[in-house]
């Protein structure tokens, strides 16, 4: 029951929006299929399969809105769900922003669901495991990881006529591999939307590499260095600073994309003109929903081109207010670079120091982007093109407004997931200049 | 970790459209004060119980949650929102073969549950084949049919929500009246009436209520640009709407005047503040970095105790179970057995899931196992870390110390923080007089930015006001402030602790932990502190 088909999904939406007396309705179907498995200390410890499904029915009242939530599909559930709704949206205070339910679109499909990855049973799960596990024995060293894959379908209807279902899936693994004596530690990510793309028994091996090189850190004095971050490792801070992108922020002058004065920083040059962001939801290997979480059409757009500021986001309301023209809000962000590998790069550096991953990165001050975190799992220093030993972990202050400033050199984007954001990112490995350490780290 | 989550939430409060589902389905104000009765919940107890056994299991617990939260949200004159959710089912976890095996259900019915409980039992026994070690449960005795309530005066479920929103509106004008450019205002309520039961013999029903009023005021000067938070001083507590009634026993007022809280809040009062030195640090002076003497107020200490002490002191942490996520410890086992000095000789830090007001607080823990308070430092020495049932013998403990959690009936419970207090003081002393005798200090009022690395060394926290001290004396509001520690050593920089009449709890509503991740909320006691020779960077830089 947890996955619909498109023909079952319209089936119950259009009974529910049928069932409303209110101005307007809406209607929401989600259904997800989340299966997982964790290892540490090279054993499995927990593994699990998580079904879910819901009907969100929102309607209104004029500028009075009511959201009712069910699991149960049968006709008296629905029929439930709906008066529920509309008995909130009677006794809530009118919203002064209150923006009609979207019109009919026509939504074009994304390719955002892999067979194979729907497909990942507990059997595939306990091999990513066992896989992980034996090669980090095989070598001396601690295996903890998780692995969490999904399908998922969304539906949804309004009284409007509008109508939308699409299908997704996705993995996530991880591996955190630390030598027996606790003095070196690597790690390996891999985000995927088709799982047929991934071996554990390849992967691994990245770190497992870094496990062993990072042993016997040296210290070096904070300071401004040189750093070439893999994609993982700058993909927290990029991401940080897309929560910044927001028009109404930007306009009420509580941004760094406010303009002094007033107004907003569109059409400024902000960063180098090497930096260019865009967000489509067809992009091949990151592709995500046609429409964002209003039900407005995604687009293919520029975010950042050639340094200026070329998009920012309008809510539905703060676009009517403004005379703007509401667009979805982007679901990815692919940021442009070169074709060169993060080894390509260490070969040209000089002088520098590699960053495998930050780590707990939180603002500092939201005037400037400016943010703290930490590097772990494999921090090395560089020299005449080659690595030549690990260094300690540093702390960084650092805004990516001033690091986006200072870049050398761009790599080939690769997928990365965020620890902490929901965008599906395409992110190049960069070197940068003058990338500020503030304090060592006796973490490893 | 899931503050996303909760803005994710907050962000309904915009228009954008349905609930997100990990806040449960919607429901209508009125049914946030009904429980579901007793005699239901121990029949589907027994049932799944009876069904483990039969299946073959050799221990059993089962969770009955109703998990219920309100958000009233605000902004200047608008309400953006008002959800009102729940979340109900049935978490069976079992151990058969040595193994642990957890199923849940959200079908609160005999068979469903029964059928969980044999799913469970069949997930163990599959899980055995790979156990290098099968699991041992320190004993705890059946307590038979008992109830413990959060000892609320005022349940914040069934107060009119007419009164939240004029009470936000209300706030949000006197902000705006005293000058601040914006001001977003929430309450967020949260009942968890949770029943557990345990082949061990136990049928515990329990009602616990917490209650959380963040604000923020924002300042800007539009005509350089810059624009200033500054955050509410209140904290999220175990406590119903009487915490904010604004008492004058609830009142500490710092030497400059700035009013802190302590068990009442006064929502009103503080956002007129807020807005007041929100403008004053548009103006303030940046700092000059080096080396400070800081004296920090509860409001923010809570903050460095739950990082560099709370997360460290985890077992799980400390023997490699969150090595992917969460991270490990610089705790060692050793660091034990051998009274590893943490802190000072004036630093004594207890875990305590009994305290009045507190976010942990409970009757029993999520394993059945009674509450408690024990020592983690003492005189600066450490002597314990905390421990579950499944973990007590690795460190040779003979009982739970209490501290297992679950964040929703379809998790299984975990390891998690209790609150963890730094002890007030001895000797007398008051905030002024702990002040009188800095000569180069500043003083941090609130918390603000924080990090800290995977093993818990080198921390990095702002904070929301910051006042330098010279000779004794306040001087001046300054900004841009951020210190840095490695964990022992700040800890061994602490030179005293006000006494008890100056305590006060902070706390968090999102620590995050486990993968699939859950949230556990947590208070952190103490008096205000101070800490010598601490190295404080300043966090201004220039966008050209």
């Amino acid at each position: 029951m947890s996955i619909l088909t498109e023909e079952q999904a319209r089936a119950i939406l259009t009974k529910v929006v049928a069932l409303s007396k209110a101005d307007e309705c809406t209607a929401q179907l989600t259904g997800s299929i989340d299966g997982n498995i964790r290892f540490a200390l090279n054993n499995i410890s927990t593994s699990g399969v998580i079904t879910n499904s819901d009907l969100a029915v929102q309607v209104a009242f004029g500028k009075r809105v009511g959201t009712a939530t069910i699991n149960q599909f049968d006709d008296a559930s629905l029929e439930r769900a709906v008066r529920r709704a509309e008995d909130l949206a009677r006794l809530a205070p009118e919203n002064p922003e209150f923006v009609p339910a979207v019109a009919k679109q026509v939504y074009k499909p994304s390719p955002t669901f892999s067979a194979a990855t729907a497909a990942i049973d507990p059997e595939y799960r306990a091999k990513v495991a066992g896989d992980s596990i034996t090669a980090c024995k095989a070598e001396k060293l601690i295996a903890a990881g998780f692995l969490q894959d999904g399908q998922s379908y969304v539906a949804f209807a309004n009284s409007k006529g509008n109508f939308g279902y699409q299908r997704a899936s996705s993995m996530d693994y991880t591996c955190t591999v630390r030598s027996e004596d606790g003095r070196g530690s690597g790690w390996v990510g891999r985000s995927l939307q088709d799982s047929s793309a991934f071996s554990a028994s390849t992967d691994i091996r990245t770190g497992i590499r870094k496990a062993s090189a990072s042993v016997d850190a040296r210290a070096l004095e904070p300071g401004k260095y040189t750093v070439i971050l893999e994609p993982a490792a700058a993909a927290g801070l990029i991401s940080f600073m897309m929560n910044f992108f927001d028009a109404r922020q930007a306009d009420e002058g509580r941004s760094f994309l406010s303009k002094k004065g007033g107004g907003n920083k569109v059409g400024e040059q902000v960063y180098d003109p090497r930096v260019n962001f865009t967000a489509d939801p067809w992009a091949p290997g990151a592709a995500v929903m046609p429409w964002d979480e209003e039900g407005l059409p995604r687009e293919a757009m520029p975010i950042i081109k050639d340094g200026k500021i070329v998009n920012l986001n309008y809510s539905r309301y703060w676009a009517q207010k403004q005379g703007k023209r509401a667009v979805g809000s982007p679901g990815n962000l692919l940021m442009a670079g070169g074709t060169k590998s993060t080894a390509d790069l260490i070969r040209g550096t000089e002088r520098g120091i590699l960053v495998s991953r930050t780590w707990y990165i939180r603002m500092v001050d939201p005037q400037t982007v400016l943010l703290t975190g930490l590097t772990r799992d494999g921090t090395f220093y560089i020299e005449n093109g080659e690595i030549k030993y690990p260094v300690k972990n540093f702390r960084f202050n650092e805004s990516p407004v001033i690091m986006l400033n200072n870049i050398d050199e761009l790599g080939k984007p690769v997928r990365v997931a965020g620890d902490e954001s929901s965008l599906v990112m395409m992110i190049p490995p960069m070197k940068l200049r003058d990338f500020t350490f503030t304090s060592l780290s006796d973490a490893v | 970790m899931h503050r996303r989550d909760f803005l994710a939430a907050s962000g309904l409060a915009l228009g954008s459209g349905v609930l997100p589902t990990f806040l449960g389905r919607a429901i209508a104000a009125e049914e946030l004060v009904s429980t579901i009765d007793v005699a239901v919940k121990k029949r589907l107890a027994d049932a799944a119980l009876n069904a483990a056994k039969s299946a073959g299991a050799s221990y059993c617990d089962v969770r009955v949650g109703r998990y219920l939260r309100q958000f009233v949200i605000t902004r200047e004159k608008n309400v953006e929102n008002v959800v009102s959710t729940e979340s109900t089912g049935v978490g069976v976890r079992v151990i058969a073969d040595g193994a642990w095996g957890f199923s849940a259900s959200n079908e609160m019915t005999v068979d469903a549950v029964a059928n969980a409980a044999k799913l469970a039992t069949a997930i163990a026994k599959a899980n055995a084949k790979s156990q290098t070690a099968p699991v041992r449960l320190a004993p705890t005795p059946g307590v038979g049919e008992v109830s413990w309530r959060t000892p609320v005066k005022k349940n914040a479920m069934a107060v009119p929500l007419k009164e939240k929103v004029d009470l936000l509106l209300g706030v949000n004008a006197a902000a705006t009246d005293a000058g601040a450019s914006f001001v977003n205002s929430i309450l967020f309520l949260v009942n968890e009436q949770k029943y557990f039961a345990s082949s061990d013999g136990s049928y515990i029903d329990q009602d616990v209520h917490r209650i959380w009023a963040p604000l923020t005021v924002t300042a800007i000067d539009k005509a350089t640009g810059k624009f200033r938070t500054r955050e509410g001083l209140s904290a999220p507590m175990g406590m119903g709407f009487e915490y904010l009634d604004g008492a004058a026993s609830g009142k500490f007022v710092s030497p400059n005047g700035v009013v802190n809280y302590g068990l009442s809040y006064d929502m009103k009062e503080d956002a007129i503040a807020a807005a007041k030195q929100a403008q004053a640090k548009l103006k303030a002076p940046s700092v000059k970095p080096g080396k400070y003497d800081l004296v920090l107020d509860p409001s923010h200490t809570w903050l460095t105790i739950h990082e560099s002490v709370g997360h460290p002191l985890e077992l799980d942490r400390v023997l490699g179970y969150e090595a992917n996520y969460a991270g490990t410890s610089f705790v060692t086992l050793d660091k034990v057995k051998q009274r590893f000095q943490y802190g000072s000789p004036e630093v004594s830090i207890v875990a305590d899931k009994t305290q009045y007001g507190s976010l942990g607080a409970v009757g029993y823990d999520d394993e059945g196992v009674k509450t408690k308070k024990w020592d983690l430092i003492r005189d600066g020495k450490l002597v314990d870390l905390e421990a579950i049932r499944d973990q007590a013998h690795i460190i040779g403990k003979s009982a739970s110390d209490g501290c297992c959690y679950a964040d929703n009936w379809a998790n299984v419970q975990f390891q998690r923080m209790p609150n963890v207090s730094l002890e007030a003081g001895k000797k007398k002393q008051s905030v002024a007089d702990m002040i009188a005798g800095v000569e180069n200090g500043i003083y941090i009022i609130g918390d603000g930015s924080f990090s800290i690395d995977q093993q818990r060394y080198n921390a990095q926290f702002g904070g929301q006001l910051f006042y330098e001290i010279k000779n004794g004396k306040i001087t001046q509001q300054i900004e841009d402030v951020a210190y840095q520690i490695r964990t022992p050593e700040f800890w061994n920089a602490c030179v005293g602790v006000c006494d008890a009449s100056d305590y006060r709890m902070g706390g968090s509503f999102f620590d995050g932990k486990g993968q699939p991740s859950q949230v556990s909320t947590v208070s952190h006691g103490s008096s205000t502190a101070r800490f010598n020779g601490i190295n404080v960077i300043n966090t201004a830089r220039s966008l050209g």
